[in-house]
């Protein structure tokens, strides 16, 4: 698809032919008080060579650190055929592929997408992929509410273990529409099964669980799903997918499984790169795919019978509906979703599986390394899958700056987000980091605490 | 044209009300509606015992190019919907009068029904609509 500008030819032509001088008179219904003057704290233009030495100089800024951090980004390994394919001129484009005669490729790679996270997730319908894990969440609490006709609440009961990050983009994306998130507590570090009670009879549109949790750990899937459909509400699952080569997937939650899946691709081949851009992913029942947002690419047959790749149910969608569309923020990130179905595909359900295990395998490694030393101790009791949660004698804050020093960093301080839970530290081991690099880890921290005797 | 039969009241959402012998009325979208759709391949119909304010979206019907809403015309509260068109949304294209109807509402106030249009007013409409 080339990108052709317009000349100012052109743009001039355009605007004598709609009956406006300048471009921007279109912007003319924003109030002037809403325009902003520019980007007080962002710099002058540079050139491409002063670009590059800016972003060197930078990227050396930040060294090679040893990254103990998760917390809903992961340092996996990418394959470098992910991005030398995800990159070909055929894919190397995010826009939305609306013309099917000329998108067969790419819609068919959407469609792999789709089928592989419908897979993994054991639900039937996955869409075309939404910007990243928190918007994902956010939109399956919009959808929830829309979907649960024989609730009148437009409440979501949300596990505290639910990543804190996501629950404030949905709190923030949910407020418009009235609808609010009702904390459900944790007790050691996961979802409080017995106080799933105290809610009973109460009406929620929906109840939503992060499994394994923010905090690592493995929830009560099957109890939570079951006491959710009990009392007429649905269940979002938000899902790690690398921990579902192993673990059991929403699907199969509970007596009827969950009915939204949702969750973060980043893990899925896409590097960590300061944040974004990610990938959000979206699968549901079958039964409720008409209040899924954004968009699916399908698979069908031409009238001579050939098969072939279109979008479907796209009729309401934000270019159709306007106002009344399922979601009018959402889009596809088509390009990541490309490199996460070509990291699927290189690796496999095998891959995949090992890549898990590994992770689960070196986390358990470093917690025993860390829990050795006085002043160290695991906080929960319960099961984890590739993150834990330690609690140390003192701030969490200066003991990571000692690290960061020693070119670790050591994971996530929990202290702002779970103020009940002390000095708690969240560390993450994945496949990348190799035992002499949990041993270097370990003594890094040995040189602030002692070895317990 | 598009067929407009007798004995029934217009709004210029182009639905269709129909007074029952009970006092209820039916509810559905009339052939121009379905004509200008297209071939309808999802109809959402609203829930059984819901009460809504006139001008209240209470369904929708989709066809492969548009999500319209399906407005409930007068305040009340349904009493009955059409689930066969869950699996066979083309009823409303095959037969928008009878078989594609949509619901059925116990109004709030039944006087409200003189001020929609009879078959001759709306077919006015329509005409004016195609000039």
């Amino acid at each position: 698809m080339p990108f052709i500008p317009h000349t100012d030819t052109d743009v001039e032509a355009m605007l004598a032919a709609i009956g406006v001088s300048t471009v921007a008179e279109l912007f003319d219904e924003i109030p002037d008080e809403l325009h902003m003057a520019g980007l007080q704290s962002v710099g002058n233009a540079l050139s491409e060579a002063g670009i590059s030495r800016l972003m060197q100089k930078r990227a050396r800024a930040d060294g090679e650190p040893l990254c103990f951090i998760g917390a809903g980004a992961y340092d996996h390994y990418v394959p470098a055929a992910v991005w030398d394919i995800a990159t070909r001129g055929e894919f190397y484009s995010a826009y939305t592929p609306y013309q099917a005669e000329a998108s067969q490729g790419t819609l068919q790679v959407i469609y792999e997408f789709q089928t592989m996270l419908a897979n993994l997730t054991g639900l039937d319908v996955s869409n075309a992929s939404l910007y990243d894990g928190a918007t994902a969440f956010a939109e399956a609490c919009l959808m929830a509410v829309r979907s649960n006709r024989k609730s009148q609440s437009k409440t979501i009961l949300v596990s505290r273990g639910l990543s804190p990050v996501y629950r404030e983009v949905a709190t923030n994306m949910l407020a418009g529409q009235g609808i609010t998130l009702q904390e459900l507590p944790l007790e050691d570090g996961r979802c409080d099964v017995r106080a799933l009670t105290e809610f009973n009879g109460a009406d929620f549109a929906a109840v939503a669980i992060q499994h394994p949790s923010f905090l690592g750990t493995l929830e009560q899937i099957d109890a939570v799903t079951d006491w959710a459909h009990s009392n007429g509400a649905l269940l979002i699952g938000v899902v790690n997918p690398t921990s579902l080569a192993l673990l059991r997937p929403p699907g199969q939650w509970g007596e009827q499984g969950a009915d939204i899946a949702c969750g973060e691709g980043q893990p899925l081949g896409v590097p960590l790169s300061a944040g974004g851009p990610y990938v959000g992913f979206l699968v549901c029942k079958q039964a409720i795919v008409r209040q899924m947002p954004g968009r699916i690419a399908g698979r069908t047959v031409d009238i001579d019978g050939k098969p072939g790749f279109t979008l479907t149910l796209q009729a309401r969608e934000q270019h159709i509906r306007r106002s009344r569309a399922t979601s009018n923020i959402c889009t596809n990130q088509g390009l990541i979703a490309t490199a996460a179905t070509i990291y699927m595909s290189l690796m496999g359900a095998s891959g995949l599986r090992e890549v898990a295990n590994t992770c689960v395998v070196n986390t358990s490694e470093l917690v025993a390394a860390l829990t050795a030393l006085s002043g160290v101790s695991l906080a929960f009791g319960s099961p984890y899958f590739h993150e834990a949660v330690v609690l140390l004698d003192r701030p969490v804050a200066a003991v990571l700056g000692s690290l960061s020093e020693q070119g670790v960093l050591g994971g996530f301080d929990l202290s702002k987000d779970y103020p009940e839970l002390g000095n708690a530290l969240l560390v993450c081991a994945t496949e990348q980091r190799s035992s002499e690099d949990i041993v270097a880890f370990a003594g890094a921290m040995a040189n602030l605490f002692e070895v317990a005797a | 044209m598009s067929e407009v039969p007798e004995q029934l009241l217009f709004t210029d959402d182009h639905e269709w009300l129909r007074l029952e012998d009970d006092g209820e009325v039916t509810v559905g979208i009339t052939d121009h509606a379905q004509t200008a759709l297209g071939e309808l391949v999802f109809v959402e119909v609203p829930e059984n015992g819901t009460e809504f304010a006139a001008g209240d979206a209470c369904g929708v019907v989709e066809s492969v190019k548009a999500a319209s809403d399906v407005y409930c015309p007068l305040a009340g509260e349904i009493t009955q919907v059409n689930e066969t068109l869950e699996d066979e949304p083309e009823r409303v294209n095959n037969s928008p009068y009878d078989d594609g109807w949509i619901f059925r509402i116990r109004p709030a106030d039944a006087t409200v029904l003189d001020s929609f249009m009879h078959t001759e007013a709306y077919q006015r409409f329509l005409a004016e609509l195609e000039d």
